[in-house]
């Protein structure tokens, strides 16, 4: 029998592999045809979880403690549907794109495929060292494609993302040192009874540098000083996959670490997370409204929808705060994929970078344009969109708890977030005399528009997820 | 105080001398070498704390291994980086962050 989890992860690796050997720039249709079948076996995990439970595998029939184990929630099913959901039209989107940057693609796919790799391993991983390995492999392959242009520009941004992100596996890993310390054991399905509020400070003090190193692999604000160049330097599909993905990676495992073995020491320092995040949301959306550049604009917009996902922790655990904090994490990763990709393409067209120059942009490009304002329906919270269902989930949940304050920081987000869109939007619609638009393939416009449209979309099926996402872990606890 | 726990604070120190190193040092070659006290930091503590009596417990010592095999890929990536960046700019130092 196939078990998805273990493919899951083969599949990109082998894929990655042979596109490096088929040497620089080609790999693109195997690529393509991995995806597919991964995103058949995320959505044939989902529906085993729905039937039977939680899924588990011991890599290579050695179990815990010798061995590997990886496990199957559903937070890690509905993470792992989002990857491969946002993924494929990323792909399809990126092999048209590059076939005109031939220098930026050079080791694209293999790149791209051990970030995916390393995305799915740690979804599905069960225990705090393996977590560590993965979210390195993620950090150095998504270096790896910030860096892949080749210009100083983007070896600057490079070396400043890289510095980061092992800072903040660094603090990771110097945590996990001390909870084998004072526990002997890095399961977490063993650490979760371990784990009490009378905990020794050995724990909270790893509790602590765990949570700040992956705040700032995260970019939570005050943290977020690396993200914006990475993500508004790099090549339109490398910023998309970064954005919508990869930051996401290292909130669920604070997520995923807050709700299991931490949960008991959580109480008041909650309240720091949401803190950050209120102020990640105006601080991102200021400097968004403000930004020259339409990328940074939309890199600063990821600072400032990143702040909504940590605004959820003073409401955890309750099931609406968690599955506000996970459509939010769709809302966004489908939104800001279709943004940087209507944005890639309004860069190619009009062969220039600045929000100013989309002047009249509309009229020769309205497909890219709807993409765009549809994505940003999904930012700014309108119905029916995705990023709807997670604003009023979360002030549903504020309210029932009565914390008004994040409601309120939750709707202020989404007035900002109209600000700096219709920015973008009015340039565009003005009347202006267009210069010479180059043409672009169409291909590059429908893979925005798709992936748009999902992010809009899902908010008429958020049940089915919610569902998944109500899928307990093996041993009871959620 | 046991050797094991000896090690361990040395550990600590190394961790937090390193993180000062790569927050405040501006040179990227020096920056990567304290990365890399960093790393080697955290080991120790890994391995130190985790001496509870005279036989060594085999777990941490292949995590060890595991995770100096992810620093070296992070120092080479980072070495063939800063080899470009030296390349194209000609300085050893990143410029001040300029936003736009």
């Amino acid at each position: 029998m196939i078990d998805p989890m273990v493919w899951l992860i083969v599949l990109p690796l082998a894929w990655a592999c042979f596109a490096f050997l088929l040497g620089p720039g080609r790999g693109a249709r195997p690529a393509i045809a991995g995806l597919a079948v991964q995103l058949l076996l995320a959505l044939q995990l989902a529906a085993g979880l729905n039937d039977s439970g939680a899924g588990a595998h011991a890599i290579g029939g050695w179990g815990a403690p010798l061995g590997i184990d990886l496990a199957a929630d559903g937070l890690s099913v509905a993470m792992l549907l989002l990857t491969q959901v946002v993924v494929l039209p990323l792909a399809i989107y990126a092999r048209t794109y590059f076939a005109s940057y031939a220098a930026e693609a050079r080791y694209f796919w293999p790149l791209a495929g051990f970030l995916i790799a390393g995305l799915n391993a740690l979804f599905l991983s069960a225990d705090l060292f393996n977590l560590y390995v993965t979210l390195e492999l993620v950090g150095l392959a998504a270096v790896g494609l910030v860096a892949a242009g080749g210009g100083a520009k983007q070896i600057t941004a490079a070396l400043r993302y890289l510095f980061a992100t092992l800072l903040g596996s660094g603090a990771y890993l110097l945590g996990v040192a001390l909870i084998y310390g004072a526990y002997g054991t890095v399961s977490i399905p063993t650490l979760l009874p371990l784990v009490t509020a009378e905990a020794p400070d050995v724990v909270r003090l790893a509790g602590g540098l765990m949570l700040a190193g992956l705040m700032l692999k995260t970019a939570l604000f005050p943290f977020h000083f690396w993200l914006p160049p990475a993500h508004g330097g790099a090549p339109a599909p490398v910023s998309a996959l970064l954005s919508a993905l990869v930051v996401k990676a290292s909130f669920y495992l604070i997520l995923r670490l807050w709700l299991g073995p931490f949960a008991p020491l959580a109480g008041i320092i909650a309240w720091l997370p949401a803190l950050l995040g209120a102020a990640a949301i105006f601080w991102g959306s200021y400097q968004a409204i403000c930004a020259r550049r339409i990328k940074m604009l939309v890199a600063y917009s990821t600072v400032a929808q990143l702040g909504y996902l940590f605004l959820i922790f003073p409401l955890l655990p309750t099931e609406g705060a968690l599955q506000a904090g996970i459509m939010q994490a769709y809302a966004h990763g489908l939104a800001k994929a279709a943004m940087f990709a209507a944005a890639g393409v309004l860069i190619e067209a009009t062969g220039q970078d600045t929000v100013e120059g989309l002047a009249g942009a509309a009229q020769q490009l309205p497909l890219t344009l709807f993409a765009f304002g549809l994505a940003g329906i999904t930012l700014m919270g309108l119905p029916p969109s995705a990023g709807f269902l997670a604003k009023w989930q979360l002030i549903e949940a504020a309210l029932a708890q009565g914390h008004w304050i994040i409601a309120v920081a939750a709707l202020a987000g989404g007035l900002l977030a109209a600000v700096y869109v219709f920015r973008v939007l009015r340039q565009a619609f003005l009347l202006a005399p267009v210069g010479d638009v180059r043409p672009v393939p169409r291909m590059l416009e429908w893979m925005a528009l798709l992936l748009a449209a999902a992010s809009v979309l899902l908010g008429l099926r958020g049940v089915e997820l919610m569902q998944l996402l109500g899928v307990p872990a093996m041993g009871g606890a959620s | 105080m046991t050797s094991g726990l000896i090690f361990a604070f040395a550990g600590a120190a190394l961790f937090a001398m390193g993180v000062a190193g790569v927050l405040l040092i501006d040179h990227l070659l020096r920056r990567i070498l304290a990365f890399n006290l960093m790393g080697s930091g955290a080991f120790l503590v890994l391995v130190g704390l985790a001496q509870r009596s005279d036989a060594a417990d085999p777990v941490p010592q292949a995590m060890v291994l595991t995770g100096i095999v992810v620093a070296v890929a992070a120092t080479a990536l980072a070495l063939g980086l800063v080899r470009r960046f030296h390349g194209l700019t000609g300085k050893m130092e990143l410029p001040v962050a300029d936003d736009d």
